[in-house]
C-alpha cells in the first residue's frame, strides 16, 4: 500500500477547498457553466442522464480498508448507498448532488482519495494489473513505476489540456492482466537478454468508435528513462494531436495516421532533447517511492492447514474458480466477483464495502484491489483462512464462483445512468447471468469474456470481448451488433462484427447461440472459447445466428 | 463529446424543454411560467419549431438553475403527456434496474462479520 506523505496531502485538501470555493461561485452564479465545466470535470464530476456522477481514481487499482470503507460511508451519505467499479479501476457515485460535492470530496481527501484528472483531456487515473506486488509471474511490482508516472502526470502544467484524454496502463508479467495493448501507452516491464530491467513501449491503443491496438514503438527503454521517455511521447501527441475533431483527437489517430514508424522517430527527435536531463530517474528516487509502498508481514511458515471439504463442496468449487497462486508460499490471491445472477456488473453496495473492509483488514493486511474486469481482490490471503473467508463473502454475494467465465460480464453503466449512451447494457449483462446461471454449465463453457457497451464508446471494451455487444439505437429501439474474437491480454486483438445488429431479445439469444455453436465445435472440454474460434473461423457462428 | 440529444434539436412532433437542475443534477422540465419543475406534466409543451426554438433559448439563458437543457419528444398517452422515447423514460423514472440493496443489514454503519 502507497503511503500518503505531506505533499500528498497537501496536494489533495488543497485541491478540495479550490473546488468547493469553485462550486460556491458556480452555485451564486459568478462562473458561468462553460467556465466551471472543465473545473468539474477536472475533479472528476460529471453530468449524467439523472444527476451528477462522481469519479475517483483508485491508482494502479490498490485501495486500503480505510479507503474502502470511507467509499461506503460517501455511498451511504451521499450517494444512494452503492459504487459502480470501472474498466479503469475507478468508482463512480451516480446521484451525488453538485451543492455536497465539497463535502464528500473533503471526507475522500482525508482517506487519500480524489477525482483528479479522472476526467478531461489529462493523463488519467494509470492502470495496473490487480495481481501486482502478489503474483509469482511478475518480474517486479509495477505499481512503483505507476505511482511515478502518476505524480509526474498530476497537475502537470504541460500536459493539461492534451487534445484528448490520456490513458497510461503498465504491466510486470508476461501475461497481460492489464489490458495494456488498448491503451493510448501501454507499458511492459521486462528483462533484457542482459538481465536489464526495462519497458516495451507501446503507444496508440484505444477502442471507442476507431478501435486500435497499441504499436512497439520502442522495445526496451531502461527504467531510469521512464518519465523523459512519456515526456517525449505527449510532447510530440500535445503538438501534433488533432484539435479540430474530437473524433479524431487521440494519440492513436496520430500515430496511425503518421505512421508507427515516423511517430518513433519523432519521439526520439524530441526525446533526445531531454533525455539526459532533471527527468532521467534515480534509483535514490525509485527506492524512496518503493519504500512508501508497504507490503505485508506475511508469516513464513502459516500455521494450520486448509480445511479439508468434500470436493465437489461449494467451498471447493469457489476455491477452484476464485482463488489463484501467490508469489509467497501458503498465501494466496482472492478474486471477489461483483457479478452475482442478476446484479449490475460491478455495482457493490456500501455493507458489501465494508465488508470488503473488514474483511480485508482479517485476512489481507488490509488491502483490496479493483481490477479492469470490475471485480474486487484480497491480494494477500492465507491459505489456511479461505474457507472463513469464504463464508463471508458468501453471506455478503460476494462468492459467486464465475471469475473469468460467460457470466463474469464486463458492461458500461450505459442508458440507464450514461448521457452518451445509445442502448442499455446492465439490463443485458444481468439477463445472461440468469441465462448462465448454472455452475456446472459455466465451468464446462470455460473462459469466456462477454463485453457489452452502451455506445461507440466503449466503455465495456465490447472490441476486446471474446464475445462484444455494442448498443446502438435503430428508430427508438435498442439494437445489438455483435463482434466475436476480441482479446486484452497478451495476444490481443480487436473483435470481428458478425452480421447486422439485431434486436435486445435476439441478442440475447444470440449469445447463447454462439455458445452451443462453441460448444458444439470444440476439440474437446480443453479448448477455449477463443480457440475454437481461432481454429473454425468466424464462419459457423456467423451462419448460426444469421442463418434465416 | 457531443452527447446523442444534442444533435436532435429537429424533433418533430410535441416536444418539452428538459435539462438538469443545477444544485443536485435532478431532471428537470421548463414551465409555462419560466420556471423548472420536476413533474413532466408541468412542462410547457410546444408544437412548432419556432416555439420550441424560443423556449429552448430561454432556458439555456436560464443556467443558473438548470443546465444542458434541450428539446425532448414527448407523446399523449390517454390525455397523460409521457415521454416518447426510451432515454426521456429513464431521466424522468430512473435507471429501468433495481438500484443495489443491501442483502445483509439494512441501512447499518456498520457491518457485523
Amino acid at each position: 500500500m502507497y503511503v500518503y506523505d505531506d505533499f500528498d496531502r497537501t496536494l489533495v485538501v488543497e485541491r478540495v477547498n479550490e473546488f468547493r470555493d469553485q462550486v460556491a461561485r458556480r452555485l451564486s452564479g459568478a462562473l458561468t457553466e462553460e467556465e466551471f465545466k472543465p473545473l468539474r470535470l477536472m475533479n472528476g464530476v460529471y453530468l449524467q442522464l439523472h444527476a451528477y456522477m462522481l469519479r475517483i481514481g483508485i491508482p494502479y487499482g490498490t485501495l486500503s480498508s480505510a479507503q474502502m470503507r470511507t467509499l461506503a460511508h460517501v455511498a451511504r451519505r451521499y450517494d444512494r448507498g452503492y459504487g459502480h467499479f470501472t474498466t479503469r479501476q475507478n468508482i463512480q457515485f451516480n446521484w451525488i448532488k453538485l451543492s455536497e460535492l465539497p463535502d464528500a470530496m473533503a471526507e475522500l481527501a482525508h482517506a487519500g482519495l480524489h477525482g483528479i484528472q479522472t476526467s478531461g483531456n489529462c493523463v488519467r487515473n494509470i492502470t495496473t494489473d490487480q495481481l501486482a506486488g502478489a503474483a509469482p509471474d511478475e518480474i517486479e511490482d509495477p505499481r512503483i513505476f505507476a505511482k511515478i508516472l502518476r505524480q509526474h502526470s498530476t497537475l502537470h502544467p504541460e500536459f493539461s489540456f492534451l487534445p484528448r484524454k490520456f490513458k497510461i496502463a503498465v504491466t510486470a508479467a508476461d501475461d497481460d492482466r492489464a489490458a495494456i495493448r488498448i491503451h493510448d501507452i501501454g507499458l511492459r516491464l521486462h528483462r533484457n537478454e542482459a538481465g536489464t530491467t526495462g519497458f516495451e513501449v507501446m503507444v496508440g491503443g484505444g477502442l471507442g468508435r476507431t478501435p486500435y491496438l497499441a504499436e512497439v514503438i520502442r522495445p526496451f527503454l531502461p527504467w531510469a528513462d521512464l518519465i523523459s521517455y512519456i515526456e517525449a511521447i505527449l510532447r510530440v501527441y500535445n503538438l501534433h494531436g488533432r484539435r479540430d475533431n474530437i473524433y479524431k483527437a487521440r494519440i492513436k489517430i496520430l500515430l496511425h495516421a503518421l505512421g508507427a514508424e515516423t511517430f518513433a522517430r519523432e519521439v526520439e527527435k524530441e526525446w533526445e532533447t531531454i533525455k539526459d536531463g532533471p527527468l532521467k530517474l534515480d534509483a535514490d528516487v525509485v527506492e524512496e517511492i518503493r519504500s512508501r509502498f508497504h507490503y505485508p508481514e506475511y508469516d513464513i511458515e502459516p500455521a494450520g492447514a486448509p480445511v479439508t471439504v468434500a470436493e465437489r463442496s461449494t467451498f471447493a468449487e469457489w476455491a477452484e474458480n476464485s482463488v489463484s497462486a501467490h508469489k509467497v508460499a501458503g498465501y494466496a490471491i482472492v478474486t471477489l466477483s461483483l457479478k452475482p445472477e442478476g446484479g449490475p456488473p460491478g455495482d457493490a453496495t456500501a455493507e458489501q464495502m465494508e465488508a470488503v473492509a473488514e474483511l480485508a483488514d482479517r485476512y489481507s493486511f488490509g488491502e483490496i484491489r479493483v481490477g479492469h474486469d470490475q471485480n474486487l481482490v484480497l491480494p494477500h490471503v492465507a491459505r489456511r483462512d479461505l474457507f472463513a473467508l469464504w463464508l463471508t463473502l458468501d453471506r455478503f454475494g460476494l462468492a459467486t464462483p464465475n471469475v473469468g467465465f460467460v457470466s463474469d460480464i464486463i458492461a458500461c453503466p450505459g442508458l440507464d445512468y450514461c448521457s452518451l449512451a445509445n442502448a442499455r447494457s446492465i439490463p443485458l449483462a444481468q439477463e445472461l447471468t440468469r441465462r448462465f446461471r448454472d455452475l456446472r454449465r459455466i465451468r464446462d463453457i470455460g473462459r469466456l469474456h462477454i463485453n457489452i457497451s452502451g455506445c461507440v464508446n466503449a466503455c465495456g471494451h465490447h472490441h476486446a470481448g471474446h464475445i462484444g455487444l455494442l448498443g446502438v439505437e435503430k428508430n427508438g429501439q435498442e439494437f445489438y451488433q455483435i463482434t466475436v474474437g476480441g482479446r486484452a491480454d497478451q495476444h490481443a486483438r480487436l473483435g470481428t462484427l458478425i452480421g447486422a445488429a439485431l434486436p435486445y431479445d435476439e441478442a440475447i439469444e444470440a449469445v447463447e447461440s454462439l455458445v452451443e455453436t462453441y460448444l458444439a465445435l470444440r476439440a474437446g472440454p480443453g479448448e477455449k472459447f477463443i480457440d475454437t474460434v481461432d481454429r473454425v473461423g468466424l464462419k459457423p457462428f456467423q451462419e448460426r445466428i444469421y442463418a434465416d | 463529446m457531443t452527447a446523442p440529444q444534442e444533435k436532435r434539436r429537429k424533433n418533430k412532433g410535441p416536444l418539452v424543454v428538459t435539462a438538469n437542475r443545477l444544485w443536485d443534477g435532478a431532471v428537470v422540465y421548463r414551465t409555462a411560467d419560466g420556471t423548472w419543475s420536476t413533474e413532466l406534466p408541468a412542462a410547457r409543451i410546444v408544437t412548432s419549431p419556432e416555439d420550441a426554438e424560443r423556449l429552448l433559448e430561454s432556458a439555456l439563458a436560464d443556467e443558473r438553475h438548470a443546465i444542458g437543457a434541450y428539446a425532448a419528444p414527448v407523446t399523449q398517452d390517454s390525455g397523460v403527456v409521457v415521454p416518447a422515447n426510451l432515454r426521456e423514460h429513464i431521466r424522468r423514472n430512473g435507471p429501468t434496474i433495481a438500484l443495489p440493496s443491501p442483502r445483509v443489514s439494512e441501512g447499518s454503519a456498520n457491518v457485523r462479520l
